[in-house]
């Protein structure tokens, strides 16, 4: 991606962020939406964090691969479940990524 | 002189009032100062996923949404494109709007239950978040709630801009790849599942959402089978 195309997307992003938070607190406001749409909606960060997850660890580009982020995420969980504070997994899984690339 | 009314019981419920607003203060402070630690990791990941200084800087003053913004850097550090970069991160931006619905019967309205000024409320907008939403509902008493959602917005849009300057300033200085900033993605992500993992239903979204991850990237364009993964929220149809 271009430095161009980068601008692009951040200029899109910020606009379509903020009209969906005005949306539903100036737009909308306190009306609840029905509740299938509701419990659709709040599936949505589920779905995408865990795909998101899968994708930064199992994937280069369009590959499939097993690298040294795998034994990242393994500390990462470890740490989420013991639960430990944001920073502490994202350093964990960092110092273990770069402790296998380096010596793995 | 016992049925006068007594100064001191109005002292001592004012008193309590002063400490519990005491009490909502620090904690939405403390929550900013976390905040910007999430937030020099945004700034570390964004640089090593090819983003300039200004970049990583502009996402979190305007974009202000620390989900969307990781989103959209780790789809353009895998390579995507715009359009699929900015899919991800508008469908997680999504649960803003949901929030901005929950918070608006709280903090539209001043404390006679007359609507705030349009411009107030559109400044307010921009810091419907995660953690105000959080912390804003969790107080039982309106004038708690904006107290909550105001110094939680400020400190953490401080804290989340200078820790995102700094980390990017800090990321465009060392060799990122070998410290390993790019594990920063997914454990950011996992750092972030636990709250969406409580219900069965969510449980059954996220494992989804990873399969079919994992299942399309061989056969479609880069950043495209995260947009399919939303898929998961059709576990949200049945009652």
């Amino acid at each position: 991606m271009s430095n161009g195309q980068l601008w692009l997307l951040i200029i899109v992003l910020s606009v379509t962020a903020y009209a969906l938070k005005v949306l539903g607190f100036v737009v909308v406001g306190s009306r609840t939406p029905p509740p299938l749409i509701e419990r659709c909606l709040a599936l949505i960060p589920a779905s995408l964090l865990a795909a998101l997850v899968a994708k930064d660890t199992f994937t280069s580009a369009q590959d499939f691969v097993v690298d040294a982020r795998a034994a990242g995420l393994v500390v990462a969980l470890i740490a989420v479940w013991r639960r430990a504070p944001f920073i502490v997994v994202v350093v964990a899984a960092m110092v273990a990524t770069a402790l296998v690339r380096r010596f793995a | 002189m016992s049925d006068a009314p007594s100064p001191a019981a109005d002292s001592t419920d004012s008193n309590a009032a002063d400490a519990e607003r005491k009490r909502v203060v620090t904690a939405s402070l403390t929550l900013g100062g976390a905040v910007g630690i999430t937030a020099l990791s945004f700034g570390l990941a964004a640089v090593s996923a090819g983003a300039n200084v200004w970049q990583a800087c502009a996402l979190s003053f305007f974009t202000f949404t620390g989900a969307s913004q990781f989103s959209a850097m780790s789809v353009v550090g895998a390579g995507g494109s715009v359009g699929a970069a900015f899919g991800g991160a508008a469908l997680l931006a999504v649960r803003n709007f949901v929030y901005g619905l929950a918070l608006a019967g709280r903090l539209t309205n001043d404390e006679r239950g007359r609507k705030l000024p349009l411009l107030h409320r559109l400044v307010a907008a921009q810091f419907v978040i995660d953690e105000t939403t959080a912390m804003s509902t969790a107080q039982p008493q309106p004038r708690l709630a904006r107290t909550a959602f105001w110094v939680t917005a400020l400190s953490l849009f401080v804290t989340w801009n200078l820790g995102t300057l700094i980390g990017a300033l800090a990321g465009s200085l060392l060799d990122t790849r070998a410290l390993g900033f790019d594990a920063a993605f997914p454990a950011a992500f996992a750092a972030m599942l636990p709250p969406h993992l409580r219900t069965r239903r969510g449980r059954l979204a996220a494992i989804t959402g990873a399969i079919v991850m994992v299942a399309l990237t061989p056969f479609v364009p880069i950043g495209i089978p995260i947009l399919v993964a939303v898929v998961g929220v059709l576990f949200g149809v049945r009652p």
